[in-house]
């Protein structure tokens, strides 16, 4: 019925990341005798090839985001495996955790939360070339412009603070952010649901842009059907926790063979919907 | 209906400025008079008109003059010196006092906040063992075992105002931790070091500041209690508390000697709560909207 791991025929040798079994649970706070557990994952395989872009769908409390800081390396999972380029993350040393952290990158929903609102945007994008020692002092300076540029923002803003910025810039400054260590894999946990309507389309084209020029391949968390099957290869839909559907784009949209994902689909608003009734 | 817009707009615009004038009027007035009674206290020795220990028999309880507009006290000390000198030691306690507790509730709250789990659960269990015990009783037992004086009596006050700074530390920086930043800043390989003093220390710091300036009204009050007890500075060192004590005994002949330094206390606590509210409204300016 559901096709869990690979949807497509994937060669292991173009495989960039591959969760395997991720578990992991929750306890709610509260008295010891009133805790319960809340599976935030549940046997999870997922993987993602070189390059390409994979959607992961599911409403708010899916554990979609729980997959993302999984994958990060940002949360601990009970169970299960997160392989990265050949290496299990789960069992590298310091050193090693760092070199993989530096080629997979996170872009956050809320571009409020996401930048220090102290640290000037320039300083932000900055923080992996000094913390990973990327290039001289004057390098970094060069590529912190250059990265502005890259994503649309005019380079004067880099000495601005977050607080001067709109939603839109403060995403566009969380890509630079993510894309300055030059990683493999980003990680965009809903990058654009916090935006307007507007500013979705064109962070989702930069987005799509960016991939294209640089070869990134990402891990797209979104709620939104729409937005997904716009940026996305192949698409894993996750339900309580348990991925429910995966495989190519075309294939989860036209042909949804579990009914969690058809639901989903019924749920995406039509262009120009009938006027009804009640209003 | 086009009229709506503007009405709605000129309102929130109007409010706003208003309530953060009245912060910064209030921040402002409380760090002037701070200053000012920080300035008298550091050149105490040159304002004073009088030696604040010397005593003179031929103005013993003197009404205020005008060579002691304060007039002087039942040994015929000069009160304005003896306020002016006073207040230098009070502050000092209490500035003291809450700087050394700030000096190990920030780090220890930082921890606590940040890293959670059994480094929260053991630095916050430390931490209410203290709280739980009447802050006046600790104090006068530091005091019985390491002898009354000014800087026991600080030591005191430090220790007493710990875990109340600690703990607002802990939860500032556990808020502060939550958000995407963080975690943005350890994918982007800062350390745990890093992201605590880059990141977490300036956006928790605030709540901690506007803590202490309160903490230090209350610490004056505190350090004036133990002198008044006999218990913080001793005689013949002028203190607001000491002095209050002095007075006490001669309330009606000569209540100068009571008024004065009564009034530098209020003048003083007063500051650092206006100060403290002034601090906490500007670092808060959605809470002043309520």
């Amino acid at each position: 019925m559901t096709d869990r791991g690979n949807g497509s025929a994937s060669s292991p040798g173009n495989q960039l990341l591959r969760v395997e079994g991720l578990s992991k649970t929750f306890y709610t706070g509260g008295p010891p005798w009133a805790r319960r557990r809340v599976h935030a994952l549940d046997d999870v395989s997922i993987t993602v090839e070189k390059g390409q872009t994979l959607g992961i769908v599911g409403e708010s409390g899916s554990g979609k985001s729980t997959l993302g800081r999984c994958i990060l390396g940002l949360t601990k999972p009970d169970s299960g495996r997160v392989v990265f380029d050949g290496q299990d993350i789960a069992g590298l040393g310091p050193r090693a955790l760092s070199s993989v952290r530096r080629r997979v990158q996170p872009v956050f929903q809320d571009p409020y939360g996401s930048l220090d609102p102290r640290w000037t945007v320039g300083r932000s994008v900055r923080e992996s070339l000094d913390s990973y020692r990327i290039g001289t002092p004057a390098d970094r300076d060069r590529r912190v412009l250059d990265l502005f540029d890259r994503v649309g923002l005019n380079p004067d803003f880099a000495s601005r603070l977050p607080g001067s910025l709109s939603g839109g810039q403060r995403q566009r400054v969380g890509i630079a952010a993510a894309l300055a260590s030059e990683p493999d894999l980003i990680i965009a946990d809903e990058p654009v649901s916090a935006l307007d309507v507007s500013v979705q389309a064109q962070i989702l084209n930069l987005f799509m842009d960016l991939q294209n020029d640089l070869g990134v391949a990402s891990v797209f968390i979104t709620h939104d059907l729409g937005v997904v099957e716009h940026v996305s290869d192949r698409i894993a839909v996750l339900y309580h926790g348990v991925v429910v559907e995966t495989g190519d784009v075309d294939q989860v949209m036209r042909r949804p063979t579990h009914d969690y994902t058809r639901t989903l689909l019924a749920a995406i608003p039509i262009a120009a919907p009938a006027p009804t009734p009640e209003n | 209906m086009t009229a709506q817009a503007p009405l709605v707009a000129a309102t929130a615009v109007s409010h706003r400025p208003a309530k953060r004038r009245t912060s910064t009027r209030l921040l402002i007035s409380g760090a002037i008079v701070l200053g000012v009674l920080v300035l008298i206290a550091i050149a105490a020795p040159l304002i004073a008109p009088h030696d604040p220990e010397s005593v003179v028999v031929d103005e013993v309880l003197g009404a205020p003059s005008l060579a002691h507009p304060f007039g002087s006290d039942a040994l015929g000390r000069d009160v304005l010196s003896r306020v002016i000198y006073g207040l230098r030691t009070s502050l000092a306690v209490s500035i003291s006092a809450v700087l050394a507790s700030m000096i190990i509730a920030v780090p220890l709250g930082l921890l606590a906040g940040y890293f959670g789990r059994w480094v929260d659960t053991a630095i916050s269990r430390v931490l209410d063992m203290i709280l739980v015990l009447p802050a006046m009783l600790l104090a006068i037992t530091f005091i019985a075992i390491l002898g009354p004086g000014s800087v026991v009596a600080a030591i005191a006050i430090a220790v007493i105002y710990l875990p109340i700074l600690a703990r607002v530390m802990r939860t500032s920086a556990l808020i502060v931790t939550r958000n995407d930043y963080v975690a943005g800043a350890r994918a982007r390989g800062s350390s745990h070091f890093r992201v605590l003093i880059g990141h977490i220390a300036p956006n928790a710091l605030g709540p901690v500041i506007v803590q202490a300036s309160v903490l230090a009204a209350f610490a004056l009050q505190l350090e004036a209690g133990l002198s008044f007890l006999g218990l913080g500075t001793q005689p013949p060192t002028p203190s607001l508390g000491g002095m209050l004590s002095d007075g006490r005994d001669v309330l009606l002949q000569a209540p100068w000697v009571e008024i004065f330094p009564g009034l530098a206390i209020v003048v003083a606590v007063l500051c650092f709560t206006l100060l403290g509210e002034g601090l906490r409204r500007s670092f808060d300016p959605e809470g002043v909207a309520e």
